[in-house]
């Protein structure tokens, strides 16, 4: 009975002595690619942020609204939010802008504010602007029936 | 002919006031031309860089931002936005920045913790000058009559647009493109944490 223990650890410290071939000689596939591990990755393509355009549908209902337009520049932090110069709802009717959702102005303990709650502060946690590329592995994700109008 | 004293002393006279005329006009040019180039060297970014209190705060918040460094390789260095181009408006400004130098002197802002507690103050002061003056350093190189809004992305289209009809002007909105921006709880409470 003895015997399987030492013979498992015989065989971990073999395979860790000799590496396997996929990893030294590259090959083996992941999201940075088939480099060799010692190797730098490639750099991928530069891309740029998509044209400003009107409010992007969502795809399933409890989706955070993605960000039409390009935020570069654009500071959040504990002094001042730039999305809220335009989103807040002392500024949103004057700038045209979508106001920031309701929910956003509940503490975590249930409690109504009357200024945005600190967790729901930091917009780009959930809302993000679109780049045009190519998701790096495949996706069959289709909206839900009540958003894509089939029915 | 024997030239009379009246005549001789009329002659000295006018050649010691045509010598004096004439040193005055080279000492003129000297002088005037040791005090603009005197007051062009305080309006290099490295002048004014060469002060801590600029080059640890404001100017490294600059270099991350689009007046630093951008597609078309143009540059605003701070005189071009922070000095008038206006001969009479650049020496009020000379004259007005005296009040920096006591200050520097005085160490008002010469820690990180001293020039944040006074950062909503300076911008804001720049805000009021910015204000009143229509932006006009901005317009030295952005001029609302040479700008093609239908080039412009739609929101900044729209937002231009809506400016110029309503007299606002370039810092009513632009604040903070160059440096980072104070504590704006005061300026606007919607658009911060609280204090």
């Amino acid at each position: 009975m003895k015997t399987i223990p030492a013979t498992a650890f015989a065989i971990l410290f073999l395979s860790l002595a000799v590496p396997p071939p996929a990893l030294a000689e590259g090959g083996l596939k992941s999201l940075r690619g088939d480099r060799p591990i010692g190797e730098e990755s490639l750099q991928p393509a530069f891309t740029k942020w998509q044209h400003d355009s009107k409010p992007i549908a969502r795809q399933f209902i409890q989706q955070p609204p993605v960000i039409p337009h390009s935020i570069e520049g654009y500071t959040i932090n504990k002094k001042f939010n730039k999305c809220l110069t335009c989103h807040s709802w002392a500024n949103y009717k004057k700038a045209g802008a979508t106001k920031v959702s309701l929910t956003h102005f509940t503490n975590r303990d249930g409690v109504e504010l009357a200024n945005i709650a600190a967790r729901r502060y930091f917009c780009t946690q959930c809302h993000v602007p679109q780049l045009d590329v190519d998701p790096l592995v495949p996706n069959a994700f289709q909206p839900v029936e009540l958003l894509n109008g089939q029915r | 002919m024997p030239e009379s004293g009246q005549e001789r002393k009329t002659k000295t006279g006018r050649s010691a006031l045509a010598a004096i005329l004439a040193v005055g006009f080279f000492a003129g040019i000297i002088f005037w031309g040791g005090f603009n180039t005197a007051m062009e060297l305080t309006n290099t970014e490295a002048f004014c860089i060469s002060c801590h209190e600029m080059r640890d705060n404001v100017y490294r918040e600059y270099q991350n931002t689009i007046h630093y460094s951008n597609r078309s390789g143009v540059r605003a260095t701070c005189p071009d936005c922070h000095v008038p181009r206006e001969w009479v408006h650049k020496v009020a400004r000379k004259i007005r920045a005296t009040n920096e130098l006591y200050h520097k002197l005085m160490g008002t802002i010469n820690t990180p913790g001293k020039f944040e507690a006074k950062r909503l103050q300076m911008a804001r002061n720049v805000w009021r000058t910015m204000k009143k003056t229509d932006s006009r350093e901005c317009r030295n190189c952005h001029d609302y009559a040479s700008m093609d809004y239908v080039k412009q992305e739609r929101r900044a289209m729209i937002q231009h647009d809506q400016g110029l009809e309503s007299g606002q002007t370039c810092i009513d909105c632009h604040k903070g493109i160059a440096h980072e921006l104070p504590a704006m709880y005061e300026v606007d409470p919607s658009a911060a944490i609280g204090p």
